[in-house]
């Protein structure tokens, strides 16, 4: 499964990447589970990590951990919005 | 309804006009201009020079258009207009218009500030201040999502 992978705002500045494309092992399925696979590359990819706070969205709408993730998703990790 | 996201400034009273131009159902409009302000932010103590504000191309025009098609299913509403700018803003600058248009003033209100709360906890927007001691992203604020939360009933 191949995903393109955004990031936005101090997460983006944090990481040092705006976007990638990248091809998931088939036991990350779910948003949770992909946040954990990228917090695993170590250094400030942590910032991905559980319980830090980052919001995510699947094909740019906003959705949770436990949200499945399919092939050619467009997926964007990104931190609470201050807008407005 | 109508939603727009740019980097230029916008006419509030073209705006307004345009909620109500050649309608005769329309009793009321309600509109929101919100600015940047030059705060002095707790602790930091330095004065805000200028904002740039980044958001998220495609999914930022989407969670608006749900926002207002919410709000259309919550109360009447004869039109919405929601602008918000991106880019480098100054103290001063407008940042946000939001503008509903209903027969009577209470559906127009309500709408109003409902968009408001919504845009402030779900529309892809950041923003980062600059100051004297260099650029400071600004920190998502509780008092925002709990103003969200009291519509969900």
């Amino acid at each position: 499964m191949s995903v393109k992978v955004l990031y936005f705002a101090s997460l983006r500045e944090t990481l040092g990447y705006s976007h990638e494309t990248l091809t998931l092992p088939e036991s990350v399925s779910t948003i949770g589970a992909l946040r954990g696979h990228l917090a695993r590359r170590g250094g400030a990819w942590e910032a991905l990590g559980e319980g830090r706070n980052v919001r995510a969205a699947i094909n740019q709408e906003m959705v949770g951990p436990e949200s499945a993730v399919a092939d050619r998703d467009e997926i964007a990790f990104f931190p609470p919005v201050t807008g407005g | 309804m109508s939603v727009s996201v740019q980097e230029a400034d916008f006419d509030v009273g073209a705006e307004t006009a345009a909620l109500s131009a050649g309608r005769l159902d329309v009793g009321a409009v309600v509109t929101f201009v919100g600015l940047v302000r030059a705060d002095k932010l707790s602790g930091a103590g330095s004065e805000v020079s200028a904002m740039t504000l980044e958001h998220y191309p495609g999914m930022t025009e989407k969670s608006l258009e749900a926002i207002i098609a919410e709000a259309g299913g919550r109360w009447q509403l004869q039109g919405v207009r929601v602008i918000h700018r991106f880019g480098r803003l100054l103290p001063g600058d407008r940042i946000v218009f939001v503008g509903v248009a209903s027969a009577h003033r209470g559906d127009a209100f309500a709408a109003c500030e409902f968009i408001m709360d919504y845009l402030k906890t779900r529309a892809p927007f950041w923003k980062k201040e600059d100051t004297p001691e260099g650029g400071r992203w600004v920190d998502a604020r509780e008092a925002d999502d709990s103003a969200a939360a009291r519509w969900m009933t």
